[in-house]
């Protein structure tokens, strides 16, 4: 029997998306190894990892968002039976980082992994009655079989790559 | 009428040529996906329950939920518009446009507004449009009409897109790959974004509660759509509302499923507009987060027939689609021919025709509304469990009545004792009353299938009646199977535990008569009292012609024809699959509720009863089984029917043969094409034939070459007769313990 982290790593894998488990302490070396320069982001509403100091750009302009090669942003929850991360739109543009550039590096707490699309809602239902009600369910990379044969990468990001925060042992 | 054959035979036969090996491709391939898809989804049959319901309730309620929609958009910000019709939703765009000087509009992909024509109006005041979309883009380019709900492009091959584009755009290196078409209109259709004054979307579902758009998209092109330009007008159809926002999860689990056979798409954009990303100006050089959020956001809800759909009893169903796909590409005539030859002006596959003659009007069906012929295998694959066929029937009949009077009706007066209007199609009305043709053929065989045959009847059957000559014509027998079975003398079983009636049904009682007495012998070796009494015939020939109150005629003489032996209680076993698909399924809108359900609960598939036989304890040992084949290897490559599988007894057939020692091994084709009497229609033999050709190169592999064939439906009897070497045979008679066949 899988346990949730377990089941999401498969099903991110199976959705062609690649993943890094970090614990807080180690997140800006994780995220080192995986992002691509230049990149962008936009901050993450998380307390204990965060973009600043990283080489990551965060108030990017239209012509930074045009050649950066890799976006930083957050999942507000991870759908494990699906390999899904949501995204959720910000005023500081959360939604552009993470799908003009090529690669696209999400950052999700294990504490925000949901079972199923079931769970998914029911806390999506109450973020939107709340007032956050902008979110994009995302699964593995941008993809079209539109010319022909399956192509990834379209008109967003053709690899996707969840850094996984695990919860602070205590 | 003749002519008009041959133009509909040359146009499906064009069509076939160009367009069927990519369209096969696709949409056979979306099938085989969500036949996987849907089985690794747990709950999937409560799922479509769920969304069903959730789509009944919507559309009960809609006029209360559209005040809802606007009250909740306009709260978060946004504007409400809802247009009467086509004229009136581009109007209302076509304004926003000039009030902002709009030049440049991308837009998502949008069925609805392909069914406005909303690129038309915007070009007509100046605007640039442009489809992000591949596919759309593709259809754009190309100048033509979407081929799928889903898939726009899917009859278009790589080589033809690359060549397209190498034309259109004259690129400084020529265009081959998949990798370098996608390329090439990533950055063109970058650029048009990045200039975009609006973006124009549509929505696959609305909530009431929250002000929510859904939009099911795998490109990423509708979230540029949406968050680049500062002005958003999403088109939708009033019937993507539903109440809440939990109602979404449903049909986010169902729709990618049962569309192209992945479990979710690339993206599932959820937001309440106007959203809270900054738009992006590429002209400005400052941080995009400083841009002042001041977005606009109009939702057009276009009526355009919907709610006159809403009225009708029988085309509101049509409402609950969600244009997933799944009808057309479960349908093996579509997958032959794809939208462009099953399809209207912007729908396509089976429910396009609700659509069509909602929207469009009743004409707009017309042209391929005889390309469902009924298999019913559509059925079962769609999320929100529309009876698709039923749809294409109704409209039928509906064309039958609007029909003008003809001049050659006297030629079918005395075949024709229905309910039907003069002036209806010959073709359909000879094919409809075919009880009548079968009697008067039977009673005069063998003399009439000798003039049947002759050229000159052929030919004239062909111009009139639009019968194909390069079909067999069926041959009656002289003796039919009612008057066998009363003229035996064998004594009838004393205290038997079961008693059955076998339902002489038209084939097995004119045509096919072995089979009726196989069936007999089979069920009395296993101590079935048998009885074989005239029943009038069920009326699924009429039915699929559209003849629904002659259909009725025939499903109120059954009942009264059977009743007194389902109050003597009697089970009825029937033979030909189609006629129990009536009594199981179309006799519920024919009948009244008890004589339905007096019929429906104990009338079963002859394997179905053999197996519950044999379940209940009785010795399968009277049967012939493999061991003494008679000649018939014990090997078997078995074609269930269409409607055979829709009702889920396949495998009651392929478990009895297994017991009795048989190998068996099954088809998987949705349909063997013939489907009663379309294949004989001159217009349609090369589709029947091409659909079957799929049947004949799995009966041919290696696998199944030396098989002997084994077919459970009269049609696909007939079909596979005409495709293959060898002799196919209905099961009943490998299990018949006198079979000398
Ligand atoms: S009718 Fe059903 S299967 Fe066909 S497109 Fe609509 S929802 Fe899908």
């Amino acid at each position: 029997m899988q346990t949730q982290l377990e089941t999401f790593e498969t099903n991110l894998g199976s959705v062609r998306t690649a993943v890094t488990r970090t614990s807080p302490a180690a997140f800006q070396d994780a995220l080192a190894d995986v992002v691509d320069e230049p990149a962008i982001g936009a901050p993450l509403p998380f307390a204990d990892v965060s973009l600043e100091g990283t080489g990551v750009v965060l108030e990017p302009t239209p012509d930074q968002l045009r050649e950066a090669a890799c976006g930083v942003t957050a999942a507000a929850l991870g759908v494990a039976d699906y390999g899904t991360v949501v995204l959720e739109s910000t005023p500081a543009g959360a939604e552009l980082a993470g799908l003009f550039p090529d690669r696209h590096v999400v950052v999700v707490r294990e504490r925000d992994l949901v079972d199923d699309m079931a769970a998914a809602f029911e806390r999506l239902g109450e973020r939107f009655r709340d007032g956050d009600d902008d979110a994009v369910l995302a699964t593995g990379p941008s993809a079209t079989a539109d010319m022909g044969e399956l192509v990834y990468g379209v008109h967003g990001p053709r690899e996707t790559h969840a850094i996984i925060v695990e919860d602070d042992a205590e | 009428m003749s002519s008009e054959r041959s133009r509909k035979a040359e146009r499906i036969r064009q069509i076939m040529a160009t367009e069927g090996d990519s369209v096969e491709r696709n949409a056979r391939g979306f099938n085989e996906g969500r036949y996987e898809s849907v089985a690794r989804l747990e709950d999937y049959d409560a799922y479509k329950d769920r969304a069903r319901a959730i789509k009944e309730d919507a559309i009960e309620r809609l006029p209360e939920l559209i005040e809802r929609v606007r009250e909740t958009v306009e709260e978060n910000g946004g504007t409400v518009y809802v247009a009467d019709d086509a004229a009136d939703a581009n109007r209302y765009v076509r304004e926003l446009a000039r009030e902002r000087d709009a030049e440049t509009v991308v837009k998502s992909k949008s069925m609805t507004t392909e069914e406005i024509d909303l690129n038309e109006a915007l070009a007509a005041e100046g605007c640039d449009v442009w489809e992000t979309d591949l596919g759309e883009f593709v259809l754009q380019v190309a100048d033509e009409a979407p081929s799928h709900l889903v898939a726009p492009a899917i009859h278009q091959s790589r080589e033809e897109i690359a060549a397209l584009f190498n034309e259109y755009f004259d690129p400084d290196t020529e265009l081959e790959t998949a990798e370098e078409l996608t390329a090439f209109a990533r950055e063109y259709l970058g650029e048009r974004i990045e200039d975009a004054d609006i973006g124009v979307t549509g929505a696959n579902f609305v909530t009431a509660d929250t002000g929510t758009m859904a939009l099911v998209t795998s490109e990423g092109n509708a979230r540029k759509t949406v968050a680049v330009p500062d002005t958003h007008v999403a088109v939708a159809g009033v019937e993507k509302i539903v109440p809440t926002f939990e109602d979404l999860q449903p049909f986010v689990e169902l729709i990618a499923r049962s569309g192209t056979g992945q479990d979710i798409t690339s993206y599932v954009s959820l937001f309440s507009p106007p959203v809270s990303t900054p738009p992006v100006d590429f002209d400005d050089d400052g941080p995009i987060a400083d841009d002042p959020a001041d977005r606009e956001f109009h939702l057009v809800l276009l009526d355009n027939g919907r709610m006159d759909m809403r009225e009708d009893d029988q085309l509101r169903e049509t409402l609950y689609c969600i244009r997933c796909g799944a009808c057309s590409n479960s349908c093996a005539n579509f997958q032959s021919v794809g939208g462009h030859v099953f399809g209207g002006e912007t729908y396509s596959g089976g429910i396009a025709t609700g659509w069509e003659a909602g929207v469009h009007g009743q004409e707009s069906a017309d042209e391929f509304n005889d390309l469902c012929t009924g298999c019913s295998r559509c059925v079962n694959q769609c999320p929100v469990k529309i009876d698709i066929p039923w749809i294409n029937t109704v409209v039928r009949d509906r064309r039958n009545r609007g029909a003008e009077d003809g001049r050659l009706d006297f030629l079918v007066e005395g075949l024709s004792p229905d309910e039907e209007p003069a002036g209806m199609d010959l073709q359909k009305r000879f094919f409809g009353n075919f009880s009548t043709l079968a009697k008067l053929g039977s009673a005069t065989a063998p003399v009439s299938n000798w003039v049947a045959e002759t050229l000159p009847s052929r030919l004239a059957m062909e111009r009139v009646l639009g019968v194909d000559r390069r079909r067999d014509l069926p041959e009656f027998e002289r003796e039919t199977f009612v008057e066998w079975f009363r003229n035996r003398d064998v004594p009838r079983p004393v205290d038997a535990d079961y008693h059955a009636v076998v339902y002489p049904d038209l084939y097995t009682n004119y045509i096919r008569t072995d089979r009726g007495k196989a069936t007999v012998r089979t069920l009395e070796a296993l101590g079935v009292a048998v009885e074989v009494p005239e029943v009038a015939s069920s009326g699924r020939a009429p039915l699929s012609q559209g003849m629904i109150a002659t259909a009725e005629d025939h499903a109120r003489e059954v009942s009264a024809d059977l009743e007194p032996y389902l109050e003597a209680g009697y089970d009825v076993v029937a033979v030909e699959p189609s006629d129990l698909a009536m009594f199981r399924g179309e006799y519920e809108r024919l009948l009244d509720e008890r004589r339905y359900q007096a019929i429906t609960e104990r009338s079963y598939e002859v394997f179905e009863y053999v197996y519950g036989l044999l379940e209940n304890g009785v010795d399968p040992a009277p049967l012939r089984s493999a061991d003494n084949g008679n000649g018939v290897g014990s090997d078997l490559a078995y074609h269930s029917h269409c409607q055979q599988r829709t009702l889920e007894l396949e495998a009651y057939t392929t478990d009895v043969l297994e017991r009795l020692g048989y190998d068996v091994r099954t088809s998987d084709v949705e349909c063997c094409g013939m489907a009663g009497s379309f294949g004989y229609k001159r217009e349609y033999y090369e589709l029947s034939v091409d659909v079957g050709d799929r049947l004949q190169e799995q009966f041919e592999a290696p696998d199944a070459a030396d098989r002997t064939v084994v077919a459970s439906g009269t049609s696909c009897l007939e079909q596979l007769d005409g495709l293959l070497a060898r002799q196919p045979r209905h099961p009943v008679s490998l299990v018949d313990p006198d079979g000398s066949e």
